[in-house]
């Protein structure tokens, strides 16, 4: 469980408004480098809670996973990691989210930095109704891209580490509506991965795909770890178990558990995990 | 007695029966009256009108002779006013749409601009006039040119446009608006990248249906000053200027009959355009 | 393309690009900020459109109540601006006479089109007439005019010998062809937005398509189509060219529909179009009409939004 991992250049980025160069604050002693410590964090739509006091430190260059029943605050959490859910006007939220040693909330950067660094991937396939090539360059150009020739190795480049450059290489002007809905996912990965963010959040990347794609998408999961952090969300278990390092259980809104996914999976200290793993309820 | 029990019944039912048929047939003649009347104008138009309307029709000033008198004048009239009532309405109009659907918090002051729309539509546009003529001629002493003509009719196909912008944008799905924010695009990029694109097909139809409204208008222009008699076309926004309809009105009030049949060659013009406009319209429709 | 791909010398590094470009970003910042003041220039346009329609009614009517008494503007009962009579109540008669004979026109007409593509049209069927019904509704209400002084009054002057080459009659009966598609239209998306069950309950119990009509839809879509029928009517105060071209402008206190009269609309244009002079008691004068005839019209679309948002609430 101790590792060492500081082998990734993409870790010594800058965070925010910084240049490149500024230096991160590292923190200097642990031996596990974590993407995200979240701290006692709260959430409520109006009046309702929906997230209890969440302690969790989410391990960089893994895949953790987020199981729990429909409805125990998932989407909610993964969405508050790149501050998604404020689009709803009446979230509110306590306690302190850090990414790399930083404070999400503080006003020092904007949610557009964090989102540029902490990418998203959304449980219905999402393209835009533009070509193949524009869906894929959409982040660069946004953030300021503009170069033909810049915006087509990535294009290339994000469309292969998405595992789809073979399958659409000939039709990168084709309306993205065209393809499947496995393949319309993967593009929505390489759009992720066009800005090269560092944590790449999924919400049931899978629940609207095929068996064979949804193969794909996990095995792209696995692929993609190399590079980047992963956190996914899933209500399928077996699903958590096959692709994920660690697990997180959650039920109404409170964390029970969060371990090794093997450990969990296997030997889980919480009744309630156990429980649900073993299919009693959800 | 059972017997006699269903006969009546069974009567009533025919009854009742027959009286849903008869009814049946009365509706679909209604119908047919307003699609009757369509054809009967349209075939009254064309064949009083289709002598008059040749090259010379199309190219010609007015003129005291019918055989000379043209629609040339109103024809280019009428496309700049269009000129400037398309970028003037369009800008406003999508700028308000825009600010309500994306911007604005659902508060008050945002119902209230909103039922002021509803209620803009439903104002005469003849009072348009009467708010061009003070504002526009007197006020900011345009005096009857084509700017203040073409600002007037802005104002007054704008409360169309915002209607139908809006319903465009709020049926931009919102995943893929989330799509974008989680990219990291800011609310102007993820409005300019991803929701106008998509809303563009219903905002363009929208807009000709707004424009063809402009195009066919008559009263406000007679208020705000648009001429009757030009003989050169417009060449600066505060030239004087006249359009097709305020022609056609003016053929239809003289009593000698030719000028009817110059009036109708006039329409038939009017209505091509007006044709034109809605075939674009429809094909955005059909190709988005 | 592949070209470029081949050509590995660039470093690609986006993170770092974006980096590069957030130093511009000082300038999106302010679009950022611009952009929405700018769009609330833009809606705030609508308002001063309002504002600036009220003032322009208001401070003129001022002006022209200033030298012809308020009340006998609206009692007076001749209206001859230019030997300076101007009681007002011969263009309000003449409205009300223009926009009764479209409704007698109009709402059956419009009702029983609206019952017919809602109840009894198949799909198909509905789907063509309704569109070209509303075509009615595009064409230019000056080429309307002119069918009805060309065809429409000389075909019932064959049956009314007494009819006068400008009449309200004709003009009547056109504003009301004019107005059918917008009743027609409304109506039968306030029928259809009755929920099924409702009909099919009825149907099972062995009712007529008739009876469900009359018995279910009508009652339950009644303000949807009281709203449609008011908003119509609204249009039909408002109407210019139809009047101005067939009915005259002949202002005559009378209900007598085969006569010339004259409307507030056709007065406004009359009065805009004369030798009127800037300043004039005539030029307020069309203020103060179109102040009346916007006072109307106002109260007729609160009206209809009134009855509409109370269907709103009833399902
Ligand atoms: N936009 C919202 N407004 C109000 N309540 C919400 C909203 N989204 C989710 N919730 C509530 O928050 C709780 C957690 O929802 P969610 O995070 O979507 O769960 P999960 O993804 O695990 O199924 C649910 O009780 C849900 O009703
Ligand atoms: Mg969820």
């Amino acid at each position: 469980m101790q590792t060492i991992t500081k082998n990734n250049q993409s870790a010594e980025r800058p965070l925010g408004t910084g240049v490149k160069g500024t230096s991160v604050i590292k923190s200097e002693g642990t031996m596990e480098q974590n993407v995200f410590e979240i701290n006692d964090l709260n959430l409520w739509y109006g009046n309702d809670q929906a997230l209890y006091g969440i302690d969790m430190k989410v391990p960089q260059n893994k895949v953790t996973a987020i199981i729990g029943p429909s409805g125990c605050g998932k989407s909610t959490y993964l969405k508050t990691l790149n501050r998604m859910v404020e689009m709803v006007p009446t979230v509110k939220t306590s306690g302190s989210i850090k990414y790399k040693g930083e404070d999400i909330f503080s006003n020092k950067y904007g949610v557009e930095d964090l989102r540029t660094k902490v990418g998203m991937v959304f449980q219905k396939p999402n393209p835009f109704p533009k070509s193949i090539y524009d869906n894929v360059a959409y982040g660069p150009r946004v953030h300021g891209v503009k170069k033909k020739a810049v915006l087509d190795q990535v294009v290339e480049k994000s469309l292969k580490d998405a595992a789809i450059w073979d399958e659409v290489k000939d039709r990168l002007n084709e309306n993205a509506f065209g393809l499947s809905g496995g393949q319309q996912q993967r593009i929505c990965i390489a759009r992720a991965l066009a800005i090269e963010p560092d944590v790449i959040l999924m919400d049931e990347p899978t629940s609207a795909l095929d068996p064979i794609s949804t193969l794909k998408v996990e095995e792209l999961v696995q692929e993609l770890k190399k590079k980047y952090s992963i956190i996914i969300v899933t209500h399928n278990m077996q699903q958590a178990a096959r692709i994920s390092d660690k697990t997180a259980f959650f039920l109404n809104g409170e964390l029970i558990e969060f371990d090794d996914t093997d450990k969990l999976f296997s030997n889980p200290s919480d009744k309630r995990t156990e429980d649900y793993i073993s299919g009693r309820f959800g | 007695m059972l017997d006699t029990n269903q006969n009546n019944i069974q009567k009533r039912i025919r009854g009742r029966v027959l009286l849903n048929n008869v009814l049946k047939v009365l509706f679909f003649t209604s119908t047919t009256v307003g699609l009757i009347f369509l054809a009967l104008l349209l075939y009254r138009v064309l064949t009083q009108g289709i002598g008059y309307l040749n090259g010379n029709f199309i190219s010609n000033f007015p003129a005291p002779y019918p055989e000379e008198a043209g629609i040339f004048a109103g024809l280019i009239g009428s496309i700049m006013l269009i000129g400037i009532v398309a970028p003037v309405a369009i800008v406003i109009g999508v700028g308000t749409a825009i600010f309500l659907e994306e911007y604005a918090y659902k508060n008050r002051w945002t119902k209230f601009i909103q039922v002021n729309i509803q209620n803009l539509a439903g104002v005469p546009s003849i009072v348009y006039g009467l708010l061009g003529l003070t504002f526009f001629v007197y006020m900011l002493r345009f005096g009857y040119t084509l700017i203040a003509g073409g600002l007037t009719m802005a104002l007054l196909v704008l409360p169309v446009i915002v209607v139908a912008a809006q319903e465009a944008i709020r049926s931009v799905p919102a995943d893929i608006k989330e799509a974008s924010y989680g990219m990291g695009a800011s609310k102007w990029q993820t409005i300019r990248r991803v929701v106008l694109p998509a809303a563009l097909p219903g905002i363009l139809t929208g807009t000709i249906l707004a424009l063809s409204r402009a195009i066919g208008e008559t009263a406000p222009l007679i208020i705000v000053g648009a001429a009757t008699a030009i003989y050169t076309i417009p060449d600066s926004l505060l030239s004087k200027y006249t359009v097709m309809p305020i022609q056609i009105f003016n053929w239809t009030g003289r009593p000698q009959e030719e000028w009817q049949f110059v009036a109708a060659a006039g329409i038939i013009v009017l209505l091509i355009v007006l044709l034109l406009m809605n075939a674009i319209a429809v094909f955005i429709r059909n190709k988005f | 393309m592949e070209k470029a791909f081949k050509d590995e010398t660039i470093d690609l590094d986006v993170q770092a690009l974006i980096d590069n470009k957030r130093k511009k970003k000082s300038i999106s910042g302010k679009i950022e900020k611009l952009v929405p003041a700018f769009l609330l220039l833009c809606a705030s346009v609508s308002v001063l459109t309002t504002a600036g329609i009220l003032f322009t009614l208001l401070r003129e009517s001022i002006t022209f109540f200033s030298s012809t008494s308020i009340f006998d503007f609206y009692t007076g009962t001749q209206w001859s601006p230019w030997s300076g009579h101007f009681g007002v109540l011969p263009l309000i008669t003449g409205t009300l006479l223009i926009t009764l004979i479209a409704a007698i026109v109009a709402v059956p007409l419009g009702l029983m089109s609206a019952i017919f593509l809602s109840e009894y049209a198949s799909n198909r069927a509905r789907k063509i007439i309704k569109p070209t019904l509303e075509v009615l509704a595009g064409i230019p209400t000056v080429v309307y005019g002119f069918f009805a002084l060309t065809f429409v009054t000389p075909l019932l002057k064959s049956f009314l010998p007494g009819l006068g080459v400008f009449n309200a009659l004709s003009a009547g009966i056109v504003v009301g062809i004019m107005i059918i598609p917008m009743i027609a239209s409304l109506s039968e998306d306030a029928m259809n937005s009755v929920p099924n069950n409702l009909r099919e309950g009825a149907l099972a119990l062995g009712a007529t398509k008739l009876e469900v009509a009359f018995k279910v839809v009508l009652p339950a879509a009644f303000s949807g189509i009281m709203a449609s029928i008011v908003l119509a009517i609204s249009r039909a105060i408002g109407e210019t060219m139809i009047v101005v071209i067939a009915a005259g402008a002949s202002p005559a206190l009378t209900f007598d529909p085969t006569r010339s009269i004259q409307t507030l609309t056709a007065f406004i244009v009359q009065g805009a179009t004369g030798d009127t002079t800037f300043g004039s008691t005539i030029y307020y004068s069309i203020y103060a009409v179109g102040a009346t005839l916007f006072i109307f019209t106002l109260l007729m679309n609160m009206l209809s939004q009134y009855i509409s948002r109370k269907f709103r609430e009833e399902y």
